[in-house]
């Protein structure tokens, strides 16, 4: 098997996903066989050929620096599972 | 009513036999009716839709409307609708309710179309059946017992069951392409860049294109020469005019190079599927094309490159589910990581925390330059590969995908075997060409979809190829018996 279930819980917890042991096996079945599909580009000549990231190789757009958006922050706000004055909160991370 | 074409339907509101409420009103009538069976749309409001079609119908009082003024549309649940759930097939966006509209969802809205509901999906359109859904699969017209395709699954059904006359889509690897060729209409994914992106939730930033469903080329070109064009909100969006691709559909075919690539007819391919596409092309050949074997020698390699590139991408983009500012959050957390955590792993479904943990392995430190990079390269020999075939031939003709509708289930326990369901259509996201897949016959009672893939920008001349061989068929005009 091309992972083992340390190398993927590793990769769970890079990913910030949670998953618990009977899982963990799963996954490693199933991405060690997704892994040697990848693995599969190994066997392609790509001596001097250039990385492509974008399909019409074309450069970022630039724009004015201007201010463009409306203000949105109650509407951004009023999605959060949890807001009080202005602030999206989250469990206290400094003692 | 709703098995007219979209420009008869047009017709009829021009010239007075109907309404646009009385439209919207046949359509609400057979999602009611037919979707139960169907699982196609997550989302229907009927009197959201009604409202939109007597504004509809007071705009066409005034002179104001458009050639799609108060024509039904479903859009895909990818797309932001302001005040609208949008769910993305996702736990994760259960009770998102967007503030903004999608820049082609504001464009149809302008154009005065009528917004019936959002349709079901593959988990944020990571998927080839809609079997990833989080609010349940979406079963085919033709056969119930069988998948749609995916991963725009429940627009192509919507489509073919008429239970709406357009529906817009998203095309990472396939996913407009192989359900219209799954469900017997017609659907095209623009050249990369051509339609905005913006408002439309991220899945692999350099494949993503927004594109459309119809039951015909001349449906699809109308609704495509309204959503496209530039978007100073996209960065990716294309700074180019848009053709009146309605315009040049009648131009002949005689004379245009059909290029037919050997690796699309190779093993794997069904060959009652392979079958009928030659078929196709003789039909081709009798509107005055000239048939040309050429070969893309890399296609080969576009499964694995494509399923390194795509995860990796999508890794990236879903961080931002966090359960900090929008989506699930966890009970109780302990912490912030916890929290991190727990929100998103009971926020994601499987093939989604299958395709993060693959992405993040590959842009991980260590194997970042074996995978990432590496599939970089063979991106561009794949690219290259088209762009040789497209010195000697003005399209490319295949199978959309190598095999009719599979059943329910067939494919679940191996997504390895899931994503080789996509040879036919992948290359051409990595490319960024434009794709088209009209229907070309039947296969035991199931559709077949041929696939027209041409250079950059060339939508106007695929609609065209499509649009004259749908005028020497009738395959585009059937009806799944039971949705009749």
């Amino acid at each position: 098997m091309s992972f083992t279930i340390e190398t993927v819980r590793g990769i769970a917890h890079l990913a910030r996903l949670a998953v618990d042991e009977p899982e963990l096996e799963a996954y490693t079945q199933v991405l060690s066989r997704s892994l040697d599909l990848l693995a599969q580009i190994n066997a392609a000549d790509t001596t001097g050929i250039t990385e492509m990231a974008h399909p019409l190789d074309v450069a970022q757009r630039l724009r004015p620096d201007a201010v463009t958006e409306p203000d949105v922050r109650e509407a951004c706000l009023a999605q959060a599972p949890a807001a009080d004055a202005g602030l999206f909160l989250v469990p206290k991370v400094i003692e | 009513m709703h098995s007219l074409s979209v420009a008869e339907m047009a017709s009829a509101l021009t010239e007075g036999q109907c309404t646009s409420e009385e439209l919207a009103q046949v359509f609400l009538d057979r999602i009611a009716r037919f979707d139960t069976q169907l699982n196609s749309l997550i989302t229907v409001d009927p009197e959201r839709a009604l409202a939109q079609a007597r504004a509809a119908d007071a705009r066409r009082r005034q002179g104001g409307c458009g050639p799609l003024t108060g024509i039904p549309i479903i859009h895909k649940d990818i797309f932001l609708t302001q005040d609208q759930r949008t769910t993305c097939g996702s736990r994760m966006l259960e009770r998102f309710v967007p503030h903004f509209d999608a820049t082609i969802v504001a464009r149809c809205a302008a154009a005065g179309l009528v917004t019936l509901g959002k349709s079901n999906m593959d988990e944020f359109a990571m998927g080839s059946s809609n079997e990833t859904s989080y609010f349940g699969p979406v079963r085919n017209p033709w056969d119930t017992a069988r998948v749609p395709g995916g991963s725009s699954g429940g627009s192509a059904a919507a489509v073919a069951a008429r239970l709406a006359p357009l529906a817009t889509g998203s095309d990472t690897g396939g996913s407009i392409r192989q359900p219209a060729a799954l469900c017997g209409i017609t659907g095209l994914k623009p050249t990369y860049g051509r339609v905005s992106r913006w408002g439309m939730i991220a899945f692999a930033s350099s494949l993503d294109q927004a594109g459309v469903f119809g039951r015909d080329a001349r449906d699809c070109a109308l609704l495509l020469e309204l959503m496209a064009g530039f978007d100073p909100r996209d960065s990716t969006s294309v700074d180019r005019p848009v053709p009146a691709y309605s315009a040049s559909l009648e131009q002949s075919l005689a004379g245009l190079r059909v290029g037919v690539p050997a690796e699309f007819f190779g093993a794997g391919l069904e060959p009652a599927v392979g079958a009928a596409v030659e078929t196709a092309l003789a039909a081709l050949k009798d509107l005055g094309a000239t048939v040309h074997p050429v070969h893309l020698p890399n296609l080969g390699l576009s499964v694995p490159t494509y399923y390194t590139l795509a995860p990796a991408e999508a890794s990236s983009n879903l961080s931002r589910f966090d359960g900090v500012r929008y989506g699930h959050r966890c009970e109780q957390p302990a912490n912030l990581e916890d929290l991190y955590k727990r929100s998103r792993a009971e926020g994601f479904g499987t093939e989604v925390k299958r395709r993060i943990m693959i992405g993040t392995y590959v842009l991980s430190a260590g194997y970042y330059d074996a995978y990432y990079l590496k599939a970089q390269r063979c991106r561009r020999l794949i690219t290259e590969d088209f762009r040789r075939a497209f010195e000697t031939v003005d399209v490319l003709v295949g199978p959309t995908a190598p095999e009719v509708a599979f059943r329910l289930g067939e494919k679940t326990d191996d997504p390895v075997k899931m994503y080789l369901s996509d040879i036919n259509t992948i290359a051409v996201n990595l490319a960024g060409l434009p794709g088209l897949s009209l229907p070309a016959g039947f296969v035991d009672g199931l559709p077949v979809g041929m696939q027209l893939i041409g250079p950059h920008f060339s939508e106007g001349r695929l609609l065209n190829v499509a649009h004259q061989f749908q005028r020497e068929t009738d395959w585009h005009r059937q009806l799944p018996p039971a949705f009749a």
